[in-house]
C-alpha cells in the first residue's frame, strides 16, 4: 500500500518534470525573453554580422542589452562607411491606439538614434520616421508576432 | 403605457396638446416605438418625370424607405412593414383614418407627397399622432432632384427631433479610411459616405498612407495625417474643391489633428527627438502655439464644445492615461484612474462626457466617463477596437473594430461599428471595403 503510494508520487513528479521541461524548451523556441523578441527570422543585415533592427518590450522604448549590442555594430559599420546615411523606422505592435503608437514609434526610433550618436555617428546622417502600427512585418495576432513588430529598423537612405 | 398616460393628460389640459408622443431616449432600444412610414404619394406625371431624371421607379416610396431605415437604425423606433398598411398613401396624407393605423399598433404615422415642379423636387410630409388623432408637424421642401436621399434624411431628423426632443443625426456624413490589401502591406484611402453608407466616394488614390481624418464643424474641411513624400504631416483638405495643403511648417512628424469647435484652429501633436507635445495652429494667421511642454508623450487632443478645455492622452504617469487641461495648457489634471490603459479621449458635443478607448487584460473597450473622470461606463468589449467619434447630437458613437488573425496570420479585417450611448443598439456600419478611423460630420442642414 505504502509502496504503491510512493510509486504513484514518483510517477507524478516525473510527469510534472516532463511537463515543466517541455514548457522550458517551448519557451526557448518562441524566441521571446521578457516580452522582447530575440530571434532572427525577420532580421535583415546591413552588412555581414550587422543586424538591421532592434526590438522592444510592450509599451517600452528603452533599449535592451541585445539592442545596444546590435546598435554598436551598426555604429561601427557606419563609421567605416561614412558616406552612408540612414533612416531609423520606428514601429509599434497592433495592440495600441493608432495615435499613441505613432508617438511611441517615434520615440523608439529616437532611442536607437541617441545610442548611435553616443557612438560617434553624427545626427546629420540619421533621420527618423515613425510608422506606428501601420507597417507590421508579421500579420499574426499573438505575442510572438507582436514582439517582432515592436522594432526600430535601420535602413540605408542612399 | 406612457403614451396612454400622455393621452389622458391631453384631455385634461387641451392647451398642452404639443407634447403628444414622447420617446424615452435614456432607455435605448428596449421597447422601440412602433410607427408607420407610409410611402410618400406621387402623381403619375411626376412619377414619369423622376423616372427620367433619377432612373428611380417611384422616388416617393424610395424616400420613405430611407426614413424607415434611418428610424430603425436609431434603435428607438420600430417602423412597421408597409404590407400591413390599409390606407392608400395619398388619402392617408390628406386625412388618415386613425383607427386603421391604430389597428396595426402604429403610435405615430409619417405621410407625404412628392411632386416634380419646374424641374425641382417638392416634398411635403406630415407627422401624425395616431392615438390622439392629431397632426404633430407638417413641412415642405423644394430642392434639386439629385438631393432626394438628403430629403429622406432631413425628414428623419425632423421626425426624430419632434418625437425625442433631441436633434437628429441623419443628414450627416462619415469620413473614414478605406483599407485594402494584405495586413503587412495595406493600401489606405480617404473615403466619405452618407451616414447610411450611400454615396460613397474616395478622396485620395491610395498612393500614400493616410490616417485619422476629422471633420471640421463647418463640414467643408477635413484634417488628416498623410505620409505624402514619406513625411508624416497633418494636412487640410477641402472636400468640395479637393485642394490639400500641409498644416504648418514643422521639422518633424505632426499627427493626431482635430479642429477647434469654431473650426478656426487645428490642434495636433508634434513629435521631435522622441517627444510628442500638443500644439495649435490658427488657420487664418498661421500662428502656431505650443500647449503642452512635457518629456512624456502627449497626443490625441480634443476640445470641449465651448473651446475652453482640452482633453488629451499622455503617458506622464508611465502609461497612457486621459487628462484634461485649460485651452492654454494650464491646470493639467489626470481623469482616468481605472484599471488598464486609456486612450483616444474625445469630448461629447453635449459637453458632459468624454468617450475613450480602454485596454485592460488584453481586451479593448469603448467607454464614456464624465469630464472629471467619474461615472466610467464601458459600452462594448472586443479583441481590438478604438477611435470613437460622436454623432452630432452626442447620442451615438462610431468606431472601428479589427479581427484577430488565425495562426497563419490570415483573416484580418477592420470594420466600422456604431453603438448607442446607452450601450444598446450595437451595429455594423457597412462599407464597400474594410474601414477604420471614422469621423462623424455635424448636421449638413441648419
Amino acid at each position: 500500500m505504502e509502496l504503491r503510494k510512493i510509486f504513484k508520487n514518483i510517477f507524478l513528479v516525473v510527469v510534472a518534470s516532463l511537463v515543466l521541461s517541455a514548457c522550458a524548451s517551448s519557451k526557448k523556441t518562441t524566441k521571446i525573453q521578457g516580452d522582447v523578441y530575440t530571434g532572427s527570422d525577420t532580421v535583415e543585415y546591413l552588412a555581414s554580422g550587422v543586424p538591421d533592427r532592434v526590438f522592444f518590450a510592450t509599451n517600452e522604448t528603452v533599449l535592451t542589452t541585445a539592442s545596444r549590442e546590435t546598435l554598436r555594430k551598426q555604429a561601427g559599420w557606419l563609421r567605416k562607411n561614412s558616406k552612408i546615411n540612414v533612416v531609423l523606422e520606428g514601429h509599434a505592435d497592433e495592440r495600441g491606439t493608432r495615435e499613441y503608437n505613432l508617438a511611441i514609434g517615434e520615440r523608439r526610433a529616437n532611442s536607437a538614434k541617441d545610442y548611435l550618436m553616443t557612438y560617434g555617428i553624427s545626427s546629420n546622417r540619421i533621420s527618423v520616421i515613425s510608422y506606428g502600427k501601420e507597417r507590421p512585418v508579421d500579420s499574426g495576432s499573438n505575442p510572438l508576432s507582436w514582439s517582432k513588430n515592436r522594432r526600430s529598423v535601420t535602413v540605408k537612405a542612399n | 403605457m406612457l403614451f396612454r398616460f400622455l393621452f389622458f393628460l391631453i384631455i385634461l389640459f387641451p392647451f398642452k396638446a404639443f407634447a403628444l408622443i414622447e420617446v424615452d431616449i435614456t432607455r435605448g432600444n428596449l421597447s422601440p416605438l412602433p410607427l408607420a412610414v407610409s410611402p410618400l404619394s406621387i402623381d403619375s406625371k411626376s412619377k414619369e418625370g423622376f423616372k427620367k431624371i433619377l432612373n428611380k421607379k417611384d422616388v416617393g416610396s424610395e424616400i420613405s424607405k430611407i426614413i424607415s431605415n434611418n428610424l430603425k437604425q436609431s434603435g428607438l423606433f420600430n417602423p412597421l412593414n408597409k404590407d400591413a398598411f390599409l390606407q392608400k398613401p395619398d388619402i392617408a396624407h390628406l386625412k388618415p383614418r386613425f383607427e386603421d393605423w391604430a389597428l396595426i399598433k402604429a403610435q405615430a404615422l409619417v405621410t407625404g407627397k412628392v411632386s416634380l415642379i419646374e424641374g425641382k423636387l417638392r416634398v411635403e410630409f406630415r407627422l401624425w399622432d395616431v392615438l390622439a388623432g392629431k397632426e404633430m408637424m407638417a413641412l415642405a421642401f423644394t430642392t434639386v432632384p439629385n438631393n432626394w436621399r438628403r430629403v429622406g434624411h432631413i425628414i428623419t431628423d425632423k421626425v426624430y427631433e419632434r418625437l425625442t426632443g433631441e436633434k437628429g443625426y441623419f443628414d450627416t456624413r462619415i469620413i473614414y479610411v478605406a483599407e485594402e490589401g494584405p495586413k503587412v502591406k495595406r493600401v489606405k484611402k480617404l473615403a466619405i459616405m452618407d451616414q447610411d453608407g450611400y454615396n460613397n466616394k474616395y478622396l485620395t488614390l491610395g498612393n500614400e498612407l493616410v490616417l485619422t481624418p476629422r471633420f471640421s464643424p463647418t463640414n467643408q474641411m477635413v484634417t488628416y495625417l498623410s505620409y505624402f513624400r514619406n513625411m508624416p504631416r497633418v494636412y487640410l483638405l477641402d472636400i468640395e474643391t479637393g485642394i490639400q495643403e500641409v498644416v504648418g511648417d514643422f521639422p518633424g512628424m505632426t499627427f493626431a489633428p482635430r479642429f477647434s469647435p469654431d473650426g478656426k484652429k487645428i490642434i495636433m501633436s508634434f513629435a521631435t527627438d522622441g517627444n510628442s507635445d500638443i500644439y495649435t495652429m490658427d488657420l487664418e494667421n498661421r500662428v502656431v502655439e505650443r500647449i503642452t511642454n512635457h518629456p512624456s508623450i502627449d497626443t490625441s487632443p480634443s476640445y470641449s464644445p465651448d473651446g475652453k478645455y482640452i482633453t488629451f492622452n499622455s503617458d506622464r504617469s508611465k502609461y497612457q492615461q486621459i487628462y484634461v487641461m485649460k485651452n492654454d495648457g494650464t491646470n493639467v489634471k489626470r481623469i482616468s484612474f481605472g484599471n488598464g490603459l486609456y486612450g483616444t479621449p474625445v469630448w461629447s458635443p453635449r459637453g458632459d462626457l468624454i468617450a475613450f478607448t480602454k485596454l485592460h487584460k488584453g481586451k479593448f473597450y469603448i467607454g464614456v466617463m464624465r469630464t472629471d473622470g467619474s461615472g466610467e461606463r464601458l459600452l462594448t468589449e472586443n479583441f481590438y477596437q478604438e477611435a470613437p467619434s460622436w454623432s452630432p447630437n452626442g447620442r451615438v458613437l462610431i468606431f472601428y473594430r479589427e479581427t484577430k488573425t488565425n495562426s497563419k496570420g490570415e483573416g484580418f479585417s477592420t470594420k466600422l461599428w456604431s453603438i448607442d450611448l446607452t450601450g444598446y443598439n450595437e451595429r455594423l456600419v457597412e462599407t464597400k471595403t474594410d474601414a477604420s478611423d471614422p469621423s462623424w460630420s455635424s448636421l449638413l442642414s441648419n
